[in-house]
């Protein structure tokens, strides 16, 4: 068992439970959200720009579309190659208050059958890969109310 | 809009998986149309070379590659990446610098040696660059960005995958028309929905190949056509190699997250609808003007969404248009008449500028079997990762 969780991308989610949120920036001159988190300058090109300010993204959506990836993907997607290519679900998500579409793979167990456009989903915190010292983390979306 | 530069030639090495340099496919392309062009080597003022990305160090400097293959004669270089747009954004490095009169004839050049399955990002470890990230956190390909758009067209605009499977079916039946094809067969309907689903709903047959190949143009200013005795040559009238607006709303390639809409209202048109406006605006000409068009067929479903983005028909028009046979050869504007993406399969710096190739032969009337009948006037539809647009309209 793997003895340290470790995010597989620095500062782009935290917490725990239902306390697991993405973390975007939100610039303070014009409240543009940015995630992934753009931490130099706003990208609204309309804006003199202002300091920006990490926050928790919206914790559920609407599905823009969905996907999935019935074929291995190529490094630096890390998969074990001696065992089968289990196909994951990929899921666009649309928070609403912050206007932005998210993308991110579905909670084990999930597949497009499972899925509709428009249907609701939550973030949920996951494992992307692990060694044996490390559980690498990510962020899954999950229709809302299932527990799998 | 700017004044025309002339396309003397148009030549390309065939397309497929030969197992050789990238070098060898842009320099016989190349050849071919110096030799269409009727213009020596030695006359060339510029060269530029779309990038290409794999091949080591001699790929990001494919101008001077393709030029010291030819034989180094002095010429003016240039070497440009715009992932799928590079061919587009060499075509436009050539065009500027004849019209601002630093060259009179210019010969630009795209090649490329795909690896097998899909493409990936160089190799290290770069978790600042989003090609890299969106393969690292999500395993996310660029079919899986195909499979989203599908996705999204069934549910907003209700397509079908019959419909995805006829623009294989319409497309393949061209490419088996094209000697610089790689794929030379016809294809059914029950052949693509027998094929396997590779991102939910596509399935292989919906999603074009990776492969070798090359194109070449030699482009001029009007006053070198004449002076050449060419005096009717197929022009360029306008190429757009546009950014997308922000907020750009759609998920784009490679991209994990779209821009937020909360601080600027977005326009409603989409950074591809965007490219062709500027296209249009540019030649002066609209959508009731094209004899044809070529548009970039990563995915049957991307087809259809170029329908719209190029005002062929209304937005969730394009399935109609499709059934309606108004995109097939002898339809209202029959678009990838060369086989498109579906037949070709993608040589990355090489396939925009292999678009203007088949606009130059439909323009000249010499398409053999795939010629459409009294060709005036074409545009190319293209898009390259990370936010490159690219289209050129061509006229004759
Ligand atoms: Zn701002």
């Amino acid at each position: 068992m793997p003895h340290t969780r470790t995010p597989a991308v620095a500062g782009w989610f935290d917490g725990e439970g239902d306390g697991f949120r993405l973390l975007g920036t939100r610039c303070s001159a014009c409240a543009s959200v940015h995630f992934p988190r753009e931490d130099l300058h706003c990208r609204n090109p309309h804006c003199t720009g202002g300091p920006l300010e990490e926050v928790p993204l919206s914790r559920s959506g609407r599905i823009w579309s969905y996907t999935d990836s019935r074929y291995r993907p190529p490094s630096p997607y890390v998969s074990n190659p001696e065992l089968p290519w289990e196909p994951y679900a990929l899921i666009a998500v649309e928070l609403e208050a912050e206007r932005i579409v998210v993308l991110g793979q579905t909670a084990p167990g999930i597949t497009v059958a499972d899925l509709t456009v428009g249907m609701e989903v939550e973030v949920v915190p996951g494992v992307l890969d692990e060694d044996a010292e490390t559980a690498w983390t990510t962020w899954h979306w999950r229709p809302t109310g299932v527990t799998v | 809009m700017t004044q025309d530069v002339a396309v003397l030639g148009a030549g390309m090495h065939p397309w497929g998986k030969w197992g050789r340099s990238f070098v060898e496919y842009g320099t016989v392309a190349a050849r071919a149309a110096l030799a269409d062009a009727g213009v020596g080597w030695s006359d060339i003022g510029s060269v530029v070379g779309a990038d290409t990305v794999r091949g080591g160090y001699p790929g990001y400097v494919a101008g001077a590659t393709f030029a010291k293959a030819l034989g180094w004669q002095g010429a003016r270089v240039a070497s440009v990446y715009a992932a799928c747009a590079s061919g587009a954004q060499a075509i436009a490095a050539a065009r500027a610098q004849i019209l601002a009169g630093l060259a009179d004839v210019v010969l630009v050049v795209g090649a490329d040696a795909a690896p097998k399955g899909f493409f990936r990002p160089a190799g290290g470890d770069r978790p600042d660059d989003p090609d890299w990230l969106r393969f690292r956190l999500l395993g996310a390909t660029n079919p899986t960005y195909f499979g989203l758009y599908a996705r999204r067209r069934m549910a907003v605009h209700g397509d079908t995958p019959e419909d995805f499977a006829l623009v294989k079916v319409k497309n393949a039946a061209m490419g088996a028309l094209n000697p610089y094809a790689r794929y030379r067969k016809r294809v059914t309907a029950e052949e693509v929905a027998a094929s396997a689903v590779v991102a939910d709903p596509l399935r292989l047959l919906d999603i074009c190949a990776t492969s070798d190949g090359a194109a070449a143009l030699v482009l001029s200013s009007m006053d070198f056509a004449r002076r050449l005795g060419a005096a009717r040559p197929v022009r360029i009238r306008a190429v757009s190699t546009v950014t997308p607006n922000f907020p750009n709303t759609v998920l784009d390639l490679p991209d994990i997250a779209t821009d937020s809409a909360v601080a600027v209202e977005p326009t409603g048109e989409t950074f591809r609808a965007s490219i062709a406006r500027a296209a249009f605006e540019e030649a002066g000409l609209g959508p009731e003007d094209l004899s044809l068009a070529e548009v970039y067929d990563l995915s049957t479903a991307l087809e259809l969404q170029w329908y719209e983005d190029l005002r062929l028909c209304g937005e969730g028009e394009g399935a109609k248009l499709l059934r309606e046979g108004a995109t097939a050869p002898g339809g209202r504007i029959p678009v990838n008449a060369s086989g498109g993406l579906a037949s070709f399969g993608e040589a990355v710096p090489a396939q925009a500028i292999a678009q203007v190739c088949e606009l130059t032969w439909q323009l000249r009337g010499t398409a053999g079997e795939r010629q459409i009948a009294g060709a005036r006037v074409g545009i190319t539809a293209n898009q390259g990762l990370f936010g490159h647009g690219s289209s050129v309209v061509a006229v004759r």
